[in-house]
Formats: C-alpha cells, structure tokens, sequence
C-alpha cells in the first residue's frame, strides 16, 4: 500500500498534548508505530485514550507537539485530510450510517478513490458504471473479511451489535488507510465474538500489511494479540513495554488496581 | 447491476413516454372543452410546484436540515429569469430557446445564491440553520423589494408567457430525473452519510462542508428553474409572494409527502397545487383542513405519508407480470398527473 | 437630537414588545427545544380578544385594563390546549415533527381567526389615554414609557420566579434531563404547560402592548411580528431570558435607527444580516451557552 522505506515509522507522535479549560488532557504522548506493527493503548476511564484518538485523527488539534504518518507532518489537518493520508479509526460508542444498508456504509468510505464527476453520475457515463461496479465488488471483499458478506443489504441498524461493531472496521478498511485505529473493538462482545474479531484483527494486518493502534479494556484480548502496550493515567504514559512487561509493572498495578474498578489485571 | 438498472430505466422513460401523450391527447382533443386551458394551467402549476418540493427534499429529506427559506432561491431564479428574458424579448430569439435560457439563468443564479448562503449558513445545524435560511430568504425579499430593475417592491409584470405546460413537462421530467440519479450516485450516498453521522462521515475521509455546499447549491439551482417556470407562467410577480409563508407551504409539503421521498414530493406537490383549485368554493376552510391534515399527518405518521418509499415502475410492471428487476422508481411518473 | 432621544425611546418601546414575545419563544425553546411558530399567533388572539372586550369593558363602564386579564385568560387557555392537543403527541418524534407541527398550527390559528374575524384589519380601542409630554425638544408618549417600563417590569418577574422559586427551578432542570427530573419527583408535563401557559400570558400582555403603539389587529399578524422576535430571541441566545430582553432591545432599536437614520426600505435586511453576523461569530447568540457534540 506505502512505499515508505522501512525505518521510517508509520506513525510517530512527539509530545501530544492538548488542554480543556486549564486541564491536560493529555501531556507530551510520545509514541512510534512501525509497519504492521499492532500496538496496544491501555489506561484507566478517563485516562485520556480516547482523546489521544481525536488529536491523530484531526478531530481536535494538539495544544503541543506533533504528530508524522510516513515522516509527513499531520498537525492543522481536518479530520477528512488526515483520513485522506491514511489513518482511519472506529469509534467507542459505535457510529454507522444507521440507516444505509451495510454495504453501503463501507461504499461511503471510498467515496474519496472515486472521481467520476458530477454531470458523469447525472448522465450515467461509463465512468459512473465502471467505478460503481469496481467498489460494490471491493466493498463485498471488505464485508467477506469481517464475515459480514451475507449481511450486505442489511440495513446497519438491524445488526446485532458485534456485527456492528465489525462493520466498523470495514469501513474503516475502505478508506485503504495505512494506520488503523481501533477504539475498544471488542467492548460488549461475548467470548466467542471476541475470538472471532482476533481472528479478523490478525488477518487485516497480515493481508494488507497496516499497522493497528489499539484500545481496549478486555486485558485478555490485549495481551494476546499486542506486540507492544503504552499504559497512560491522567493523560500522562507512565509505562510502556511487551506484554510482560506491563503485565509486571508496578505502575500500571497500581494505576489499575488503586482507582480503576473495571480493569481486571 | 448495470445492465438491469439500464433496463429499468428505458421503462421508466417509456411509462414516462406514455403518460405525456396521454395527457397531450387528453388537451389537444378537446373533450374537455372550455376547461382545456384551465386543467392545463394547474398541470403547469403542478409542475414548478413538483421541482420546488423534490429541490427541498434534498435538503430535508437527504442531507437532513430543513431549511425555511426556499422560497427565496426561487425568487432569485423568477427574478433573474425574467430580467433576461424582458432584456432579450426584442432579440428574435425563438420561445423556446428563450424559454431554456431563461430556466438555465434562473437556475444559474439561484446557485450561486446558493453557494454564498450555503458557505457561512451551513457551519449551522438544525433549527439554527433554519432560521438563518429565513433570515437569508427575507434579506433577498426586502433586496427585491428595494431594486428598481425588479420593479422596487410594486408588481413587476409584462414578463413573457413562456411556460407552455407540455415544455414544462419534459424541462419537470429532466429536472427530477436529474435529482433522481445524483441521489443515486455516489453524491447522494454522501450526503445521506452525513445526514446519518457526520463526524463519522469525515472520519471515513468525507469533507462535509463542500458535500453539504453542493447540496445546497443544486437544490437552489432546482429551486431557480422553477422559479423562472413560476415567473414566466405569472407573468406576474410581487416580492411578497415569496415570503416565509411560501417556504413553510414548501416545507409541509416535502414532509407531508414524506422525507426522503421523491414520490412523495411529486405526489405531495401535485395534489396540493390541484388542492386549492378544487376547494375554490371552501377557500377560507380549506387552510384550516389542511392545517388540521398536516397535524393528524405528524401525530400518526411522523414519517410522512410515503416515508422513505419510492415507487417504481419496474417494480410494478413486474408484480403485474412477472418482468424486469427492481431498480429505478420512474420520478417523472406523477409529473402534472391529476 | 430631539429626533435622537425620539428613536430611542421608539426603539425601546419596539424593542420591549419584541422582547416579551422573545420571552415566549425562549421559555419554550428551553424547555423542550422546539421552535413554537404558533407563538406569534398567540399575540393576535390577544389582540382579537382586546378589539372585542375593550368596547364591552368601557360599555359597562369598568376599567379598559380589565380586557387584558382576559386576554391573558383567554391565551393561556389557547397556548395550554395547542401544547395539550399538537405538541404533546410529538414531543418525542424529533425535531423536524415538532417543527412542522408548530407551523401548521400556526397555520391552524391565522385561518380560524380568518374564518372566525374575517380578512379585513380591526381597529383596536385604546386601552390607555395618555398625553405626550416635551422632554430635552422630543415629544415622549407616555404610552411608549409605560410600555417599557411593563415590560421591564415582567422580565425581572420572569427572571426572578426562574432563579428563586422552586418551580422556576424545576422549569431549568427539566431541560438538562427530563428522566433525572422525573425521578426527583418533577411532574415534567405540569412544567412544561406551565411554560406553556407564562409564555401565552406573555403573548397577551405583548399584544396589549402592540396594540397601544399600532391599534389595529389583522390575522397575520402574529407570523410577521413573531418571526422577528424569534431572531431577537435567536440573536440574544435562545433559551436565555436575559438574552431575549437583550436580543429584543437590540433587534428593536436596530430597527428604528435603520429606518430613521439610514435606509428606510432596508431595516428588515439588516436586522436579519445582524442575525446571521452575529450566529456566524457566536453559534449559540451572544448570551447563548454553547454546547458542542461529544466524540
């Protein structure tokens, strides 16, 4: 997808930080992500993970600091251009086209690899045909990746909720992003919804060679599937490391276990 | 797909076809006598009346803002159109290319009317917006009022009788099959996007404001053909005919028709605009039942009539006889169709 | 300067009347965030009531203000039955619903009243005989000050009863969360009738106003002044009782110095122009609190 060369990271965010009303948010982030590298972002409510999100993805910009994609500064882009370069992310509190059928979600996403013009569309060009047949085709390859193929014409809403959750990352997929970020995917979902969704994670990374940013709260999940883990409590990092690592630290115990009841180390 | 949908819609234009010459034998054979000219009137009205609904159903029922002031778009294109058309009277031009010039300028300036209202209007959302398209809608009314050209706030009239029903016919025809396709295209399906999330559409790498600007643009330039429909069959006009009021009969009638819903549009807006010439006698009262209607409608039926259901052609033909696909629904179907 | 001090208090009295209206439509609006078009059609059954009672009033030799307090009975009883009747059914079906259904019964009231009161204009018994008095060279009505100093009056009112009393205070909780306010024992369709019920008193008292300045009352009345006192309510911030006095004060002085000192013809654009600036710079309008979506 990228023809970066290989010791440019994918992602580098240097000293994030952004402030509401006299509070920080979060304070100087730093982090590296390499291709296809899955990393894992984990921390207490209220931590600061999901804003960390919002600063990479232009939702809101960064008081300080900077953040690259390929080496290209991302900093004073809106949501859309940054989208554009190649990071795309799904939402803790899930937000699809309810009421557009499933395929039709994912077709919204490559809007932006279309071209074929105005007046193209209104006489029906070939152009129109031709791209229109090109991304219901791509799309049905999306929707088969997260096992959502039968569902298609399904309208988004009717889902049940890991279904919905999946859909979300086909979309996300469809904007042929190079960083995916992934805001609690497996919240809400049953063990065996949470298998099935590793399984899909592993084989995104392995089939289009992206790199995934990931939060969650299931430790299980994250410590499976991660090769590297950040902890950050109130906006600050106070560890990072493989899983063992963490998983050991007397830091994230303590950040955990001292003022968080839902985290279970 | 292709090949069905393609299928679809030459049925679609031959239904269209058939209903033209339908209603062409119905006025050219004189069966119904002294009334001819006056049934052809209402069609005509039905027809502007028809571009101006599905033009606000675009914004209503697609991109999900309700604006309440498309009557002032309209009043640019009548306006504008009519200011030309009076310049190029003595041109030698024929009617019927007058007739076109004049509904492209209309449509024309309403646009870009559209494109300086829509920039700093859309950063609004909801009832917020509404209120700037009033705002904006009034600001154009008093503008029209003020201007010499546009006869300064007394009737301007002697514009050209141009809009002959039959040519108003097909410029319907070819205005909500345009609207039709860009619904269905990937324009449309942006737009529906950011109707149902919009920070979920940019994160999928739309850039909502100039997809919401475009919107609004084309419903405005639809808004500017039927304006200089409306003018050039008046002949007649006066500022205050596009007042709030007018926008907010628009807008009932998108609603009532059902958001969403290009049939309902037509069928809303043909009925009505044949509503108050069947109730001439129970003028007073006939506000008042479909004020009455109109609050039955949202009580029972928030949805409107026809939700989001649009008829189809195809569809019907093949529930008759087993033929065709499901595919396009012919919009033009109901065109001037009482 | 005479024709200064003149426009001010013209545009005071204006403004004042807006701002009542204002009231009306920012108590409502705040409550259950919904523009009520049919509110300026409240002012115009006050004002029908007016041409009908103050005869009666004088006829049987009481005084002429007595008409106002049934007027006020008579637009409570109208605004409680519209919210009653249309709103209540749709309060849950979103806005564009309420939207439309305010609108059509707007529409609703304008044709009964032309049913009822026919299209010709009625002209409207003074309520009040006041003389004018030389003030500084300008000529002040005291009509025009006693209309000010009323509608002053009625805004700290409205504004004390929402800070102080206990169902002022429900009336600001219900908005935040209708379900908590139910759990804490707030009978929340009893408030919003009541706010129904304020803003149409309001409405009647606004119309007594209008008709002391301009004595004569057509059906379409209420649409016209209602939609500007709608912005004065938008452009001081909608849902903010200092914000409609505010926005009202504005919108009525703007338009008596436009027509005045400027461009006659024009005063309507620039209202709405100050409107649009002003929503431009400050989304929420200038008291407005402004509330963005979370991600």
């Amino acid at each position: 997808m990228s023809n970066t060369t290989d010791n440019t990271p994918v992602l580098k965010a240097q000293n994030l930080g952004i402030v509401f009303g006299g509070l920080k948010a979060v304070d100087s982030f730093s982090m590296e992500i390499g291709k296809s590298e899955l990393v894992g972002l984990i921390g207490p409510n209220g931590a600061g993970k999901t804003t960390v999100f919002n600063l990479l993805t232009g939702v809101y910009q960064p008081t300080e600091g900077s953040f690259y994609l390929n080496g290209v500064k991302m900093n004073g882009r809106k949501t859309h251009q940054v989208v554009a370069a190649g990071i795309s992310r799904t939402f803790q509190n899930i937000r699809l086209f309810k009421k557009m059928t499933v395929i039709d979600n994912v077709k919204v996403a490559m809007n932006m690899h279309m071209t074929y013009s105005l007046p193209a569309s209104i006489l029906r060009l070939p152009s129109y045909w031709k791209q229109e047949a090109e991304i219901e085709e791509k799309a049905r390859e999306l929707l088969n990746i997260v096992h959502l193929a039968d569902k298609a014409d399904f309208i988004a809403e009717n889902l049940p909720y890991g279904q919905q959750r999946r859909l979300e990352i086909a979309r996300a997929l469809a904007t042929g992003m190079k960083l995916l970020l992934l805001d609690e995917p497996a919240a809400g979902m049953n063990p065996t919804e949470t298998a099935e969704l590793l399984d899909i994670i592993n084989d995104i990374r392995d089939r289009f060679q992206i790199s995934v940013l990931l939060i969650e709260h299931d430790m299980s999940l994250v410590m499976k599937i991660c090769e590297r883990i950040q902890v950050i409590d109130y906006g600050v990092t106070i560890a990072s490391g493989t899983p063992e690592e963490i998983a050991n630290n007397p830091k994230v115990i303590e950040a955990y276990l001292g003022k968080d009841e839902e985290g279970g180390l | 797909m292709g090949k069905e949908k393609k299928i679809s819609y030459f049925i679609n234009a031959v239904g269209v076809l058939v209903l033209f010459l339908l209603l062409y034998a119905l006025f050219q054979s004189g069966v119904l006598g002294v009334r001819t000219s006056y049934l052809k009137g209402i069609c005509t009205t039905a027809c502007y009346t028809i571009i101006m609904v599905t033009s606000l159903n675009l914004l209503v029922g697609f991109m999900g803002e309700f604006s309440l002031g498309h009557a002032g778009f309209m009043s640019v294109g009548a306006y504008a159109s009519a200011v030309v058309t009076n310049m190029l009277a003595d041109a030698g031009i024929p009617n019927l290319l007058l007739f076109i010039i004049a509904l492209l300028v209309g449509g024309c300036c309403a646009a870009v009317t559209g494109v300086l209202v829509g920039i700093p209007a859309l950063r609004l959302r909801g009832d917020y917006l509404a209120i700037v398209t009033v705002a904006f809608a009034e600001i154009i009314r008093v503008a029209f009022c003020n201007f010499e050209i546009t006869g300064g706030g007394r009737t301007m009239s002697g514009i050209a009788k141009l809009s002959d029903f039959y040519w108003c016919f097909w410029v319907t025809v070819v205005c909500v099959s345009i609207m039709f396709l860009y619904t269905r295209s990937r324009f449309g399906r942006t737009i529906v996007a950011i109707r149902e999330d919009y920070i979920a559409a940019s994160a999928s790498g739309i850039n909502v404001t100039f997809y919401k600007v475009l919107n609004f643009t084309i419903s405005a330039f639809f808004a500017g053909v039927g304006g200089a429909m409306y003018a050039h069959y008046m002949t007649a006009m006066i500022p205050t005919n596009f007042n709030f009021a007018y926008s907010a009969e628009m807008l009932t009638e998108v609603i009532i028709g059902g958001t969403g819903s290009l049939t309902g549009s037509i069928i809303g807006a043909a009925f009505l605009s044949a509503l108050p010439e069947a109730m001439r006698q129970f003028a007073n009262y006939r506000m008042l039942a479909y004020s009455v209607v109109l609050v039955l409608v949202m009580i029972f039926k928030p949805g409107g009539i026809f939700g989001k259901w649009e008829f189809s052609l195809t569809r019907a033909l093949k529930k008759l006889v087993h033929f065709g696909r499901d595919g396009k629904k012919p919009a033009e179907q109901m065109t001037g169709g009482e | 300067m005479s024709l200064f001090i003149q426009s001010i208090i013209n545009g005071l009295n204006q403004g004042a009347i807006y701002a009542l209206i204002a009231l009306g439509y920012t108590m409502v609006y705040g409550i259950i965030r919904m523009i009520n078009f049919a509110h300026g059609d409240f002012i115009m059954v006050g004002a029908y009531t007016l041409f009908y009672t103050v005869p009666l009033m004088i006829n049987y030799g009481m005084p002429a203000w007595l008409a106002v307090i049934i007027a006020i009975v008579v637009c409570v009883v109208v605004g409680v039955t519209v919210e009653v009747v249309a709103y209540r059914p749709v309060r849950n079906a979103g806005s564009m619903t309420a939207l439309i259904t305010a609108l059509a019964m707007s529409l609703f009231l304008e044709n009964l009243a032309m049913v009822l009161f026919g299209a010709n204009p009625k002209s409207v018994t003074a309520i009040f005989d006041l003389p004018s008095i030389d003030f500084l060279g300008a000529k002040l009505q005291c009509k025009y000050l006693l209309t000010i100093a009323i509608g002053l009056i009625m805004m700290l009112g409205l504004q004390i009863f929402v800070k102080k009393t206990k169902l002022g205070k429900a009336m600001r909780a219900v908005p935040q969360d209708k379900q908590a306010s139910t759990l804490l024992g707030i009978n929340v369709n009893k408030i919003i009738t009541t706010t129904f019920a304020i803003g149409s008193g309001l409405a009647a008292v606004a119309a007594m106003m209008y008709c002391s300045t301009y004595p004569r009352c057509t059906t379409d009345m209420g649409s016209m002044m209602g939609l500007k006192a709608f912005i004065a309510a938008v452009l001081g911030g909608i849902g903010s009782i200092p914000g409609a006095m505010l926005g009202g004060i504005i919108v009525g002085l703007v338009e008596i110095f436009v027509k005045v000192y400027v461009a006659p013809g024009w005063y309507e654009a620039i209202t709405y122009s100050l409107l649009i600036f002003v929503l431009l710079i400050k989304p929420s309008g200038i008291l407005g609190k402004n509330t963005g979506e979370k991600v």
